[in-house]
């Protein structure tokens, strides 16, 4: 991992220079370094060089001059990643796609788009506006991130259970292989021929192909859409109204859960209008015509008192309803502001356990003696428990990873994921090796052989070798205390 | 039975180099390219394994009967989606995802491979492998499990598979209108960019049925915007039953079937004229069956111009092979793939991509 020989450094630059303008091609400290880590901060690392491409033609023969000269390539959107799925390597190449920034079709009658890597999230919905149409995934950052770091962590966001994730909304993607080798998968006509290489695409983490264009399905906008905010007394009623509302055949249209912490921290940040006596807040959404909300909500309404909501408020207008959302939005900003650092968790798990976790969670809290907001997309399971602490604290920094690591292995204890929607990076590369098992970890790699035989494309991210699941192990069994501190732990 | 069974069965063969056809109910045996090889029938490990309605996933065991997990789900007023073809009673789960074929609710619900949550899959070198899991969202690897919807039994057997669920429509009602090929695509597309309970459709012979299901609030509306005959709810249901069954008499007869996904706006292909039987168009447009016993390379040239591909779907002899050819850059991933999971090619061989 540690920085490439000057003299190599050179070689590399130079015969990117061959082909890319010179302000295309960055190896200086000063200007290599915003590149050095995305949205996970504690991880960082300065690039060997960062180059800028602006054409597929340049993108191609970046690739093709890296593979000669077997130079390891890391792909970059806008970096908002939260499991470092775009740390740069020392003696590596930094592909940064920020320069991909254009819609290059908008079909309003297909209901497609296609669009570059580097247009953002919100844009593809900005411009499908004005035809009724709209791209469903919505992750929180949305107005920072890019579809192409979105395909590459098969974001989601608050609306996935009735809309669904990226795999479910990408329709083809445009793209090279580590050896410049042009390649689409997926199609606009539905079900490309041969093997889903479009599902193994998406989530991938930058690391079977560069993509540069993408296509997405874009979606009727609902006429109208009302929130429920529903308060509870206890956290685990909120977690059984949960499945009273799917029970009742209702699939909302968003299906939030966030526990008082949380609800407190956000409400001094954007005063969304939460309940701060509620123990836990649902927020429950239901879209669709306007007769059709009204008597989804009325149905809503019903289940959610049965299960002991102690108050319901409806939003009244789009104002309030964007209100509401607003503190769910913000909440990770918002938990920014009380604590110097937060962690962010991504596990997964079967709803019914929710219950149990949350237990644990606290427990954990106990434990470690960091405090621990829960946001939690509850209608598919997704958990974002927050630990508060100050990285300034080499010693806290530790605590904190224990803990996530503690919460993470739960997650798979009771039949759920060590990540939903952030992605595994170099993050939570050690808790694969607790998820999967030594043939499974074989054959991940065995897929990512038949795209990138020689392992240059974003190599170390995701997938943990076996070395390192055998080194995990052992640091494992001591509970925590690491065998050797002084190795980098990715 | 156990999946030691399977597992050993699979070491001999490849042991031996000798091929398998991995096989359910054999509903899908026309599906594809010639299946060959000594037939291992999964029907005796069957199952559901874990379902709880409020999850919204059910889990079963590859051999498991489709009607029976239907019927299971139905008892909890929920469904498959994506509303797989059956092709017959003995259709199993396991064949239903190796064969990745969705329904009439295709163009709104989504694909099979968008409710596939996580797979256990028994390799080519008999190994056990879990992908995927229990719930809606899960990052942590490769999408494997959505790679083997629709993989044909050539990548493993499919010994579980974890399906999303939804709850059934409140109600449901099928509209028909008169209108010739052209116009019902324009009208599809159309509808398709508003906000209407569209989940199928069908067009044949200057017929267009539409299905129109959720809550009556929304339906009744949309059938004033839409317009056209209503059509009684028995003959609404056995309609898009004999759709999503090709039980219709469009599929009837010796000439080939034809099957060509293109984007939904395509117009009407020249090809459709001179198909004896027909066409019938699904999926808002994106589906076109064909009755034609022309060439097949018209066929293919006619999908591939349009942006799509065509596929050989049923025929008393297949000259060619049943899928459209892939592109270079693929076909070698494909190649790869096949050789990680199945290195001795027993599996399957043949049935999706020729054998190198």
């Amino acid at each position: 991992m540690g920085a490439a020989l000057p003299a190599r450094q050179r070689e590399v630059a130079e015969a990117l220079r061959a082909f890319l303008p010179a302000r295309a091609v960055l190896h200086e400290e000063e200007d290599t370094r915003p590149y050095e880590c995305d949205g996970l901060t504690a991880y960082r690392q300065l690039p060997m060089v960062v180059a800028l491409p602006e054409t597929e033609e340049q993108v191609q023969r970046i690739l093709r001059t890296c593979s000669a000269m077997g130079v390891p390539v890391v792909p970059r959107g806008a970096g908002t990643g939260l499991s470092g799925g775009a740390l740069p390597l020392g003696d590596g190449v930094l592909l940064s796609m920020a320069k991909f920034m254009r819609v290059l079709r908008l079909d309003p009658k297909a209901r497609v788009a296609v669009v570059q890597p580097g247009v953002r999230n919100a844009a593809i919905s900005d411009i499908a506006a004005p035809f009724g149409l709209y791209y469903a995934p919505d992750p929180s950052s949305q107005i920072a991130c890019t579809i192409g770091g979105n395909v590459s962590e098969n974001s989601g966001g608050v609306h996935c259970l009735k809309y669904g994730l990226t795999v479910h909304n990408v329709v083809r993607l445009r793209g090279y292989t580590i050896d410049g080798e042009p390649i689409e998968v997926g199609s606009e006509s539905p079900d490309a021929a041969g093997y889903d290489l479009l599902a193994l695409a998406i989530g991938s983490e930058g690391m079977l192909m560069v993509v540069t264009e993408v296509t997405v399905k874009l979606l009727a906008k609902p006429q109208c859409a009302r929130v429920i905010m529903a308060s509870f007394d206890d956290v685990e009623k909120a977690g059984e109204a949960v499945a009273a509302v799917i029970a009742a055949g209702i699939i909302p249209a968003g299906l939030e859960m966030m526990d008082r912490p949380a609800t407190r921290a956000v409400e001094q940040f954007v005063g969304a209008g939460y309940d701060l006596e509620a123990a836990a807040i649902l927020l429950c959404e239901s879209d669709g015509t306007e007769r059709e909300v009204e008597e989804e909500i009325a149905h809503m309404n019903e289940v959610l008192t049965r299960a002991g909501a102690t108050r319901l408020t409806v939003s009244r207008d789009e104002r309030e309803r964007l209100r509401f959302w607003s503190g769910r939005k913000a909440a990770f900003p918002a938990v920014g502001r009380i604590s110097p650092d937060y962690y962010c968790m991504d596990g997964t798990i079967p709803r019914k356990r929710l219950g149990e976790v949350l237990l644990f969670i606290r427990d954990m809290e106990k434990k470690y003696g960091l405090r621990c907001p829960n946001v939690f997309h509850a209608g598919d399971g997704n958990l974002h428990p927050l630990i508060l602490f100050d990285a300034n604290s080499a010693e806290q920094l530790e605590r904190t990873e224990q803990f996530a690591s503690e919460v993470l292995e739960k997650c798979v204890e009771v039949g759920g994921t060590i990540t939903g929607e952030h992605g595994v990076g170099v993050e939570k590369i050690n808790q694969m090796c607790v998820q999967f098992r030594p043939d499974e970890l074989e054959a991940f790699g065995a897929v990512k052989r038949a795209f990138d035989p020689r392992g240059l494309l974003n190599p170390g991210k995701a997938v943990p070798t076996l070395a390192r699941c055998a080194e995990y192990g052992r640091m494992h069994v001591r509970g925590g205390k690491l065998a050797h501190p002084e190795l980098p732990r990715f | 039975m156990s999946l030691d069974f399977f597992r050993e069965k699979i070491v001999e063969a490849a042991a031996r180099k000798t091929p398998l056809r991995l096989r359910g109910g054999g509903t899908k045996d026309f599906y594809g390219n010639e299946p060959r090889g000594e037939v291992l029938d999964t029907r005796s490990y069957a199952g559901i394994v874990d379902y709880e309605a409020t999850e919204l996933v059910v889990t079963a065991r590859g051999g498991t009967a489709l009607s029976h997990l239907e019927g299971i789900l139905r008892e909890k007023n929920q469904f498959l989606p994506f509303e797989p073809p059956h092709f017959g009673e003995q259709a199993t789960v396991g064949g239903c995802v190796a064969a990745g074929l969705s329904g009439p609710r295709r163009a709104s619900a989504g694909a099979l491979r968008d409710f596939v949550l996580g797979v256990t899959v028994v390799d080519g070198r008999g190994r056990t492998l879990r992908f995927g899991g229990q719930v809606m969202k899960n990052v942590a690897g490769y999408d494997v499990s959505r790679l083997l919807a629709g993989s044909l039994g050539t990548l493993g057997l499919i010994a579980e598979v974890s399906l999303k669920v939804l709850p059934r429509a409140p109600a449901q009602q099928t509209l028909c209108l008169q209108l010739e090929e052209g116009a019902a695509l324009e009208a599809l597309n159309g509808w398709a960019g508003r906000p209407l309970p569209v989940t199928a459709s069908a067009w044949h012979a200057g017929r267009l049925w539409l299905r129109l299901e959720g809550r009556r609030a929304a339906i009744d509306p949309a059938v004033a915007q839409i317009g056209g005959e209503r059509v009684d709810a028995e003959e609404g249901l056995a309609l898009w039953s004999a759709v999503r069954e090709q039980t219709h008499a469009f599929f009837g007869g010796a000439d080939p079937l034809w099957r060509l996904a293109v984007p939904s706006t395509t117009p009407p292909l020249a090809l459709g004229q001179e198909a004896r039987g027909g066409t019938l168009i699904e999926w808002g447009g994106g589906l076109r069956w064909l009755k034609f016993s022309g060439e097949a390379a018209r066929v293919r040239d006619a999908a591939s111009r349009a942006g799509g591909h065509a596929t050989l779907f049923r025929a008393a002899h297949k000259s060619t092979p049943a899928f459209a050819p892939l592109a270079p850059a693929v076909l070698r991933v494909h190649r790869e793939l096949k050789a990680a999971f199945d290195p001795s090619g027993i599996l399957n061989p043949g049935r999706l991509v020729a054998e190198p």
